[in-house]
């Protein structure tokens, strides 16, 4: 299954660990800040429809 | 024009304009530097163009957020855009200003500095040009630079970190200037290039630092 | 119909509601197809051994650090000549992803180069370029940050970029006039047609790199859209408060 990295397997592990650990804390904090922002604009939304 | 240069001069002559603080400050990170890096005279004799060169930007650096920030809190920056003087002819104005009171007392002060770090002889020279010809772009960039942070609070930071990046090609050009000077090399090339850059951005950071000022204090 | 009827912020959302289920499964089906591939099932290069497997993120993500910089010029330009709101959001949104990849581009660069060239970092003219363009994503992103009034924010951003742009390249020749490079040529010369990765990596490396670039697409679209709504929602709480 895994393929046999030599002896650099540190380094293309740490690589790739590195990356998508970076690229998954982008998606995760700009999908908080999308859904914040949703409920942000929903919460709004309300409570001008009931005075308005 | 010529009245809003010596107004600005003159405030910077007077006491905490800030003039000669720029110059203690380049003289203070000289005076560092062995303390950091040890007092053999060869290592600094090698890094000696460079320190001066990064001690000269980071004094120039020191003084920007001054530069536009105290006419902005006693409301001379909405007399000047309102003025029938182009905004774009007051900020090379100001810009002037702050070479004249910064840029050039520094050039004046590099050979001086340069015998604490042991420069070489043949360097004094190309140090003293590669200075002059660069500082002024440094002050119309910085020009930029304050005129994007002007209505910051705080802003002094943020000042720096945009226009450090900014000022990458005329510190490059111009300590490399210094540094061949230095080792006795041909300098013409990064010379020419550090006039060409310091020429261009005369000619068009004016119109970008007045186009942020108009649209900072709209 | 032009495209800018796009600008209009209504239509643009139901646009990028439509489009984004597709783009975020292509984007990361591509994505992770390209890594499995590059990372299991292609040969070792005979001087690089193991290592060579990181191309696969290194070049993607370096793409994208330049092309979102450049997408942010482009934006920045239409809102300063057009004044659509729209594309300043989106110039705010690509900036922290362009921010993510110049940072991958770079700690994969570094990781690399520990056992190839011997070091994690030299002051290369590519290295240093990307560097810099790192400092410049902080800066731009930092005055949006710290301007309250969102127009202003957005013009004062968009001079910042056009003016951090030609900077960017001056010192990108500036750097290689200062130090020549350790770093090997293009990986992709479309210039000229030729490859210089042989077959084995370059298509896995394809597919990575359209994976990225519509992940970017993806991500600054969904980005965009969260801005939109934030602002329409300071508008409305605005709006409420002036009201009571």
């Amino acid at each position: 299954m895994m393929p046999d990295l030599g002896k650099y397997a540190t380094e293309v592990l740490s690589a790739y660990g590195a990356s998508l650990a970076l690229l998954a804390v982008l998606i995760w904090l700009t999908l908080r800040r999308g859904k914040a922002a949703r409920a942000a604009l929903q919460d709004v939304e309300q409570e001008s429809g009931k005075n308005g | 024009m010529i009245a809003l240069l010596i107004r600005d001069l003159r405030l910077a002559f007077r006491a905490g304009g800030g003039f000669g603080l720029g110059l203690a400050f380049f003289l203070i990170v000289v005076t560092l530097v062995p303390f950091s890096v040890g007092p053999q005279p060869a290592l600094l004799g090698t890094i000696a163009p460079g320190i001066l060169w990064l001690g000269a930007l980071l004094a120039c650096l020191l003084s920007l957020d001054r530069l536009l920030a105290l006419d902005y809190e006693d409301g001379t920056l909405d007399l000047l855009l309102t003025a029938p003087l182009p905004l774009e002819a007051a900020v090379s104005v100001k810009a002037l200003a702050h070479w004249l009171t910064t840029g050039l007392p520094l050039v004046l002060a590099a050979p001086v500095l340069g015998v604490l770090l042991n420069l070489p002889v043949p360097g004094y020279g190309w140090l003293v040009i590669s200075l002059a010809l660069g500082t002024p772009a440094l002050s119309v960039i910085g020009t930029f630079g304050a005129a994007l942070t002007v209505g910051i609070k705080r802003g002094g930071l943020l000042l720096s970190l945009l226009v450090l990046p900014l000022y990458v090609p005329t510190l490059i050009f111009g300590a490399e200037a210094a540094r061949r000077g230095a080792g006795g090399q041909d300098v013409s090339t990064p010379l020419l290039m550090l006039a060409g850059i310091t020429l261009a951005t005369i000619a068009l950071m004016p119109f970008a630092s007045a186009a942020v000022l108009r649209m900072g204090l709209r | 119909m032009s495209i800018w009827s796009y600008a209009n912020p209504v239509k643009f959302l139901a646009l990028s509601a439509k489009v984004q289920p597709v783009l975020w499964v292509t984007s990361i089906s591509c994505v992770v197809v390209g890594l499995i591939w590059g990372f299991f099932f292609t040969p070792d290069d005979f001087r690089q051994g193991s290592t060579v497997k990181i191309i696969y993120l290194h070049v993607p993500s370096a793409l994208m650090a330049i092309n979102a910089w450049f997408m942010m010029l482009i934006t920045s330009l239409i809102w300063l000549v057009r004044r659509h709101h729209v594309s300043a959001l989106a110039a705010k949104a690509a900036a922290p992803v362009g921010l993510v990849m110049t940072l991958i581009a770079l700690v994969t660069g570094a990781i690399w180069g520990q056992p190839m060239w011997g070091t994690w970092w030299a002051w290369d003219p590519r290295l240093t370029s990307f560097l810099i363009l790192f400092l410049f994503y902080l800066g731009y992103i930092a005055l949006w940050e710290a301007v309250e009034d969102p127009d202003t924010a957005a013009d004062l951003t968009s001079v910042l970029c056009l003016v951090g742009s030609v900077f960017a390249v001056l010192s990108r020749y500036a750097v290689q006039f200062w130090n020549q490079g350790l770093h090997q040529g293009t990986s992709i010369p479309v210039a000229t047609g030729e490859r210089t990765v042989s077959d084995v990596f370059f298509y896995p490396l394809l597919v990575s790199m359209i994976g990225f670039g519509l992940l970017f697409l993806a991500l600054v679209l969904y980005r965009t859209g969260t801005e939109i709504r934030l602002r329409r929602a300071q508008a409305l709480r605005v709006r409420l408060e002036r009201a009571a």
